[in-house]
């Protein structure tokens, strides 16, 4: 795929209203942003067809920035309310950009209620591994053992496999990656809104200021290169011995098929009630 | 059968039960509406209907649930979209979305429900986004008696989630009034951009009434003002001065932001206490300018009336007998009946306390409409309020009021 120029990411961005942004230096929530937008300008889609909801949370900041339609809504329910807008119109392309706890913590059953009923929704999850809006307390995904300021002694909790919840909710496209793999973003962003129903991308993204420093992960480009070190790509994983894939971020798209869509369930059904008779 | 209707539909015969989406096909198909036996629950529902409603997000709940099946049946007949989610959480959400990209959206519930969706109340207050929610009140606090009539969500309406916002709150008291002011709340939603609450009592949404709605061409539909400037002017939230500004919505053209942050004009999120100030006295303008339009309220045997009942919903139904009764025996009471219970009639109020020496106030809850009545009577020491307050699920009888009546005169 052809390099965008730069000027296609301003073109995208609110760049007179809002800016400079709140994220903090080394956050890895920027360069996804510029995947979503290299994505979109690929796809020559009319901007005022797309409509980006997010919840709370660092990475819920990002719709702010972009000149699309935009909606910043409640922790955790940006599913449900992308719920709404897609059924009343469902010509229009809705991104939900989440975060870790957004998505799996506070707002998990609007997530595998719209990965079950297979609704057209892209739901972008930033996995950062941590609560960074709130100061460092520790999400769902927080490792096992890592340290939050409300895990002061190591997290006693599993991690959560928000990809594997997706594909056993229903979802029909699930795919992780990581900031450090824009391109590999880029075009997963592009097959989620072109996939016909649910889509979760994971992507695992940096926290240096507050996950780095409490986990000793060290600054920014150490968190990057431990991204790119410590993932491997589906395809390699059969090819590797258990040992080497063990601990491993495995990216790719992990799960893809193609189930009846709900709002074209719901059209259907309008179809049928109108055939049986009644008003109107 | 509803049993007006026996004499002179013979196709309905064959039928031994009515379903719900039976009695609104016959509600559409005769241009001239006949009179039926309806719950306050359908009357909502085809008021949501009627009022052109096309979206429904709820979750099951006793004892508003009807107004979902009905919606069910109905909307998809029209291109609507019904939808039942996941919890009360996940259906305001939806409500407003769906109202940001354009619909007419509506969702009913009860108690437990209700408190779930104060967070999202807030959400469409903030926001300036149209929404109604049905709050078909039951005995609480918490799951309390899901089938048993309360007044107990009358301060929630009002003050239920956090933050300062004002709030509009429709409170009827029969079967056809469940109706009118379910058409009244969506309107009124779209014309002040915010959410509307219609509060029912358990007792009214389940409740029977022989009622004749009025036929289409008599019900006056309110949609919200689209503005006429072009995209790179669009404020989504212009200061207007008496009304809320125009709106797109998603999907027009007009690519605003809308968040739950307080924001300046443009939806964009501020820290200035300027924009801040700005935006909470919008919120309040739109309600307080109003005030004439917004309230509603009836008044029955007032004019001369010496004693008066201030009572709201299915305990005005009560009191209204009650001042009849008394009436009969000479006794000059009368009744205020609020329509709208929030914003306040503090005027109509007033002026009762100006004319009346005794307030009686009777309600199914340990005190929540008398406190502003008590609010309004302070600076009036010769006037005297009696309560009547009941919270073990049963309704206040006439008989109680009339005795009040007798003691206050």
């Amino acid at each position: 795929m052809p390099t965008i120029p730069q000027k296609i990411i301003h073109e995208y961005l609110r760049h007179d209203k809002k800016f400079p942004h709140v994220w903090c230096a080394g956050c890895s929530n920027g360069i996804v942003l510029g995947s979503i937008i290299r994505a979109i300008a690929g796809m020559n889609l009319d901007r005022n067809d797309i409509v980006m909801v997010s919840g709370i949370g660092c990475s819920s900041r990002m719709p702010v920035y972009v000149d699309f339609n935009t909606l910043h809504t409640l922790h955790g329910r940006a599913i449900a309310f992308a719920t709404g807008i897609k059924l009343h119109k469902p010509h229009l392309k809705v991104i939900v950009v989440t975060g870790d706890g957004d998505c799996a913590a506070i707002g998990g059953n609007h997530l595998i209620h719209a990965a079950r009923r297979n609704i057209d929704l892209s739901v972008i999850m930033l996995n950062n591994n941590i609560y960074g809006m709130t100061g460092g307390q520790v999400s769902p995904t927080t490792p096992h053992k890592a340290y939050a300021t409300t895990a002061p002694y190591g997290n006693i909790e599993p991690d959560f496999d928000v990809c594997k919840l997706a594909i056993g909710a229903g979802a029909t496209y699930v795919a992780r990656t990581t900031a450090f793999h824009t391109q590999e973003t880029q075009n997963m962003v592009k097959e989620a809104i072109e996939h016909p129903g649910f889509a979760l991308i994971e992507v695992i993204c940096a926290c240096p200021v507050i996950y780095g420093r409490l986990n000793k992960k060290g600054g920014a480009p150490e968190m990057m290169k431990e991204m790119r070190d410590n993932s491997i790509p589906l395809a390699a994983v059969d090819k590797l011995p258990p040992e080497k894939v063990q601990g491993k971020i495995i990216r790719g798209v992990l799960h893809k098929d193609i189930r009846p869509e709900y709002c074209a369930l719901y059209a259907d059904l309008v179809k049928k009630a109108q055939a049986l008779g009644g008003s109107e | 059968m509803p049993k007006s209707d026996t004499k002179n539909s013979n196709n309905m015969n064959k039928e031994n039960k009515t379903t719900p989406t039976k009695k609104i096909e016959e509600l559409q198909t005769h241009k001239e509406r006949k009179t039926v036996l309806m719950q306050g629950n359908e009357a909502v529902a085809y008021g949501a209907l009627d009022a052109g409603c096309n979206f429904f997000a709820g979750y099951p709940i006793t004892p508003s649930t009807e107004i979902a099946e009905i919606l069910a049946a109905e909307l998809p007949k029209r291109g609507g979209v019904f939808v039942q989610m996941e919890d009360e959480l996940g259906s305001i959400c939806a409500v407003i979305g769906a109202s940001l990209a354009g619909a007419k959206a509506l969702t009913a519930t009860s108690g437990p429900g209700f408190s779930l969706m104060q967070e999202g109340i807030g959400f469409a207050r903030s926001t300036e986004t149209p929404c109604v929610v049905v709050d078909v009140q039951r005995v609480g606090p918490s799951t309390g008696m899901p089938t048993s009539c309360a007044q107990g969500d009358i301060q929630q309406s009002r003050w239920g989630t956090h933050g300062d916002s004002p709030a509009i709150v429709l409170y009827p008291d029969s079967v056809k009034e469940s109706y009118e002011l379910t058409i009244r709340a969506i309107n009124l939603s779209e014309k002040y951009r915010t959410c509307v609450i219609l509060l029912l009592d358990e007792v009214l949404g389940h409740m029977r009434e022989a009622v004749r709605l009025p036929d289409m061409a008599n019900v006056r539909v309110i949609s919200r003002i689209k503005p006429t400037v072009p995209p790179q002017w669009y404020k989504h939230y212009e200061n207007t001065e008496k009304y809320p500004s125009p709106m797109y919505s998603f999907g027009e053209g007009y690519r605003f932001h809308v968040t739950g942050l307080t924001h300046d004009v443009l939806g964009f999120p501020t820290n200035k206490p300027n924009e801040a100030a700005e935006m909470m006295s919008k919120l309040k303008k739109k309600i307080t300018y109003n005030i004439r339009d917004l309230v509603q309220i009836e008044s029955f045997q007032m004019e001369d009336a010496k004693i008066a009942v201030f009572a709201a919903g299915i305990t005005a139904r009560s009191a209204k007998a009650a001042v009849t009764l008394a009436r009969k025996e000479g006794i000059p009471a009368g009744l205020l009946r609020p329509l709208t219970i929030w914003p306040f009639p503090d005027d109509a109020v007033r002026k009762m306390l100006r004319n009346v020496d005794t307030v009686i106030v009777p309600e199914l809850n340990q005190g929540q409409l008398i406190r502003e009545i008590e609010r309004l009577v302070k600076d009036r020491s010769d006037s005297k309020l009696i309560k009547i307050q009941r919270v073990d699920s049963k309704l206040i009888p006439p008989q109680d009021i009339l005795q009040k009546i007798k003691e206050g005169i």
